[in-house]
């Protein structure tokens, strides 16, 4: 076919979830492709390619979307093998490859989704500002340096009722207007990207898939509370978020969009990176200060707070990077529409990580109010492999899991809390039939145990008993007196700890012991593990009507422990057995049975 | 802290001076410090510990205090090969436990210790790499692989241990 100047454009996924299914691949092969003799030049000139960040519905890694002339057409799955194809059938024939196409579910992943801070990440080449800049960005910052005085964009950040997306939900133009109200001098601006919670990965994603608009939240909350030095703290866990963040930092500079004199306003602000160096209580802020201060990262009590107080001592507004994306739109759209998503107290959207036992995992970003049942069944897809949904945790180490009766629940600050859980950083993970909730409560006691600094008793002592009550129940040495020590003990750790790491600690336990209470008696009263989770409490074992002797789990067994000829049925020696499962996931006639 | 590298080689104390130089006596810059250590040994050795505490004029106490408060830091020199096993909750909850001691078993490392004795391979747990959509992940020599199972695992190990004896074993 003869081109005739369509504008084609290739957008390849590469976060982290499409880098790992082979992106760089694929986006190679496009290259490799269209660079082709027997393609013409005039249509590889007009298409362009580049990588985007993260689509959000990482488990289809790669996404591939190819648009000609505005009609765009999304492929799920795709392998660098299977470029040519593309290449050849729709790029250069004209007709998509329908079989390879996004499905329904893909439509119904997003139908329900309203894209805020998300609007620009899987769609623009993060690496590239101009991409940024062509959509309006950094408009807001110009906006608000050249026709707004600090006072009024404090005004609009607190009409419009956003609140930090780091967890706590405090205020967001209230923590500037206090810093604001410090005398003048030297002022920090601190994005807080250690996130830090197992389960999570909003931030990441926001970072990776649209750096400049952090930036651009980060230089607008400096003219806000007249800062001139910023520091984003990050996790160095994610190199990828790491190396994109110095690129936009360095694209900034260039732009006169950090340093000196900015646009020309007189305005002095610039960015650095800081690196975290693995520890989950530096999410907290005064912990996040002592880290970049070069010290071990411990709280300390407040007050004082850091907006009058932080980093070296002078004024420090802390904002998660969620809440900073969400900046630019606030300004360029206006506080009234802001306020118009979510719901009374919980202004605007929210980006949860929706991963466990869900069929569609991936980041999805919903208003404030939506309810969890809309979010697993509807974006969700309900739960994979036909299982039964069990519950959702929420908040990670500091949150808690809310049962099926209460999936109704609408998502907002103070509904949550009231259920035991937390919005917290935005971290969905489903459980499903299977999942033991003593064993979830167990694996988020031994995460804090691990991860408390050890500067007050009550956390760091507290946290360990806490496991080891937990670590016996699950392997049947549970005593019936434990289930009072488990509460007393959560109430005593939440009420003395200095932070809110010990503050939440216990909360996995109590929210699990108030809607899961039934699953720690079997395990302690009947040495039962109802999910058949907890492997001092399963014993597996080979029922010989089903066994038809193909050999494949002794194949599969890791220490030898099953035995028998081939076509007759085949034996398992419990002494040996590890419990490792291997033998029951792989037999097809379902003649291995956990007990 | 085990005494591994009682003198260190003149090329290395050569990059330890040029990182001192570049950060002079800032007290705030440890963590920094401590990151370009590991970048260039590995580990962080107890010898540049004392090397760079002395240089900052701060008590090798606290700069060694500091670097065992972070997770990041190791003070045992590591393996060739690093394997990074997830354990964020959404890995858990996919079996990355049984995972991990499929590794541990297969790569020949001892019960309680994260490096195999012939030092090719080193096992760790991260709490959560931040890519629970295509959970349970193992990160090997920094290529991040999602979705893996007991079957995919074992594959890997065979590829590395072959790639590492400088011939191809199993089959792929």
């Amino acid at each position: 076919m003869e081109n005739n100047g369509e504008k084609i454009e290739i957008k390849v996924c590469m976060g982290t979830g499409g880098i790992a299914a082979g992106g760089q691949e694929v986006l190679d092969a496009f290259e490799q492709q269209l660079g082709q003799a027997g393609i013409a030049a005039s249509l590889d000139k007009n298409c362009t390619r580049h990588k985007v960040g993260c689509r959000g519905f990482c488990s289809r890694d790669v996404l591939v979307d190819v648009i000609i002339d505005e009609h765009r057409t999304t492929y799920q799955y795709i392998k660098p093998d299977m470029v040519a194809r593309i290449v050849e059938e729709h790029i250069v024939g004209g007709a998509p490859v329908a079989e390879w196409e996004v499905k329904e579910d893909y439509r119904s992943f997003h139908d329900r989704q309203v894209k805020v801070v998300l609007s620009d990440c899987g769609e623009i080449d993060p690496e590239d500002i101009d991409a940024y800049m062509d959509g309006g960005g950094y408009g807001s910052a110009r906006k608000a340096l050249t026709t707004m005085t600090p006072e009024e964009i404090i005004e609009i950040v607190k009409k419009s009722g956003l609140r930090g997306r780091g967890g706590a939900g405090f205020p967001t133009g209230v923590k500037w207007e206090a810093a604001r109200k410090q005398p003048p001098g030297l002022k920090y601006i601190i994005c807080n990207a250690d996130e830090g919670d197992p389960g999570a990965f909003m931030d990441r994603s926001v970072i990776e898939g649209n750096p400049h608009a952090v930036l651009e939240g980060m230089l607008v909350a400096a003219y806000a509370v007249g800062a001139e030095e910023g520091y984003v703290y990050i996790r160095a866990e994610y190199p990828l978020a790491v190396e994109r963040l110095k690129i936009a930092i360095g694209q900034a500079r260039e732009r006169n969009l950090l340093g000196r004199n900015i646009m020309g306003t007189g305005l002095n602000f610039d960015v650095k990176v800081k690196l975290g160096a693995g520890a989950f209580v530096c999410g907290e802020e005064t912990a996040l200060i002592a880290s970049i201060e070069g010290q071990r990262g411990m709280p300390r009590a407040k007050p004082p707070f850091p907006v009058a107080s932080g980093l070296w001592g002078r004024p420090t507004v802390i904002n998660n990077v969620e809440t900073l994306a969400n900046i630019p739109y606030i300004i360029r759209r206006g506080a009234d529409w802001f306020a118009s998503l979510g719901t009374e107290r919980s202004k605007g959207t929210k980006v949860f990580a929706l991963t466990g036992k869900v069929k569609n995992t991936g980041l999805i970003e919903v208003p404030m109010g939506m309810s969890i049942k809309d979010i697993i069944f509807s974006i969700g897809g309900g739960i994979e492999g036909g299982k039964k949904f069990k519950a959702v945790q929420m908040g990670g180490p500091s949150g808690g899991c809310i049962p099926e009766h209460l999936v109704g629940a609408r998502i907002c600050y103070e509904n949550l809390m009231k259920l035991g859980a937390i919005v917290g950083s935005g971290g969905m993970i489903v459980l499903d039939e299977d999942d033991c909730m003593v064993n979830v409560a167990k694996y988020f006691l031994n995460f804090t145990q691990m991860e408390s600094c050890g500067k007050c008793v009550p956390c760091r002592v507290g946290t360990k008993r806490l496991y080891e009550i937990l670590d016996r129940i699950t392997s049947g040495e549970g005593k019936e007196s434990d289930l009072a020590l488990l509460e007393k003990l959560s109430k005593d750790v939440k009420s003395a700890s200095l932070c809110g790491l010990g503050q939440t600690a216990p909360n996995p336990v109590l929210s699990t012991l108030q809607y899961f209470r039934h699953e720690y008696e079997a395990h302690i009263l009947e040495k039962k593990c109802p999910a058949k989770a907890c492997k001092a409490l399963i014993t597996y074992r080979i029922h010989e009507e089903f066994c038809r002797g193909c050999g494949a789990c002794m194949r599969v067994c890791p220490v030898g422990a099953i035995s028998g000829r081939k076509k007759t049925p085949h034996t398992l020696n419990a002494a040996i057995c590890i419990k490792c499962g291997s033998c029951f996931d792989i037999c097809k006639f379902k003649a291995v049975s956990k007990e | 802290m085990q005494k591994t590298c009682k003198h260190l080689k003149a090329a290395d104390m050569e990059k330890l001076a040029d990182v001192c130089k570049r950060y002079g006596k800032d007290h705030g810059a440890v963590i920094p410090i401590l990151q370009e250590i590991q970048e260039i040994f590995g580990y962080v050795p107890e010898d540049a510990v004392n090397f760079i505490a002395d240089e900052l004029e701060m008590p090798r106490s606290r700069f060694y205090g500091v670097a065992t408060f972070y997770a990041q830091f190791h003070f045992r020199p590591r393996g060739r090969n690093v394997i990074t096993a997830c354990s964020g909750t959404a890995c858990h909850v996919k079996g990355s436990e049984n995972l991990i001691s499929i590794l541990g078993r297969e790569l020949g490392i001892p019960e309680g210790q994260d490096t195999s004795p012939d030092m090719n391979f080193t096992l760790e747990r991260v709490n959560c790499v931040g890519a629970c959509s295509i959970a349970p992940v193992v990160i090997i020599n920094k290529v991040v692989h999602g979705k893996m199972n007991a079957d995919r695992i074992t594959k890997e190990v065979i590829k590395l241990k072959g790639a590492d004896d400088g011939k191809q074993r199993g089959k792929d």
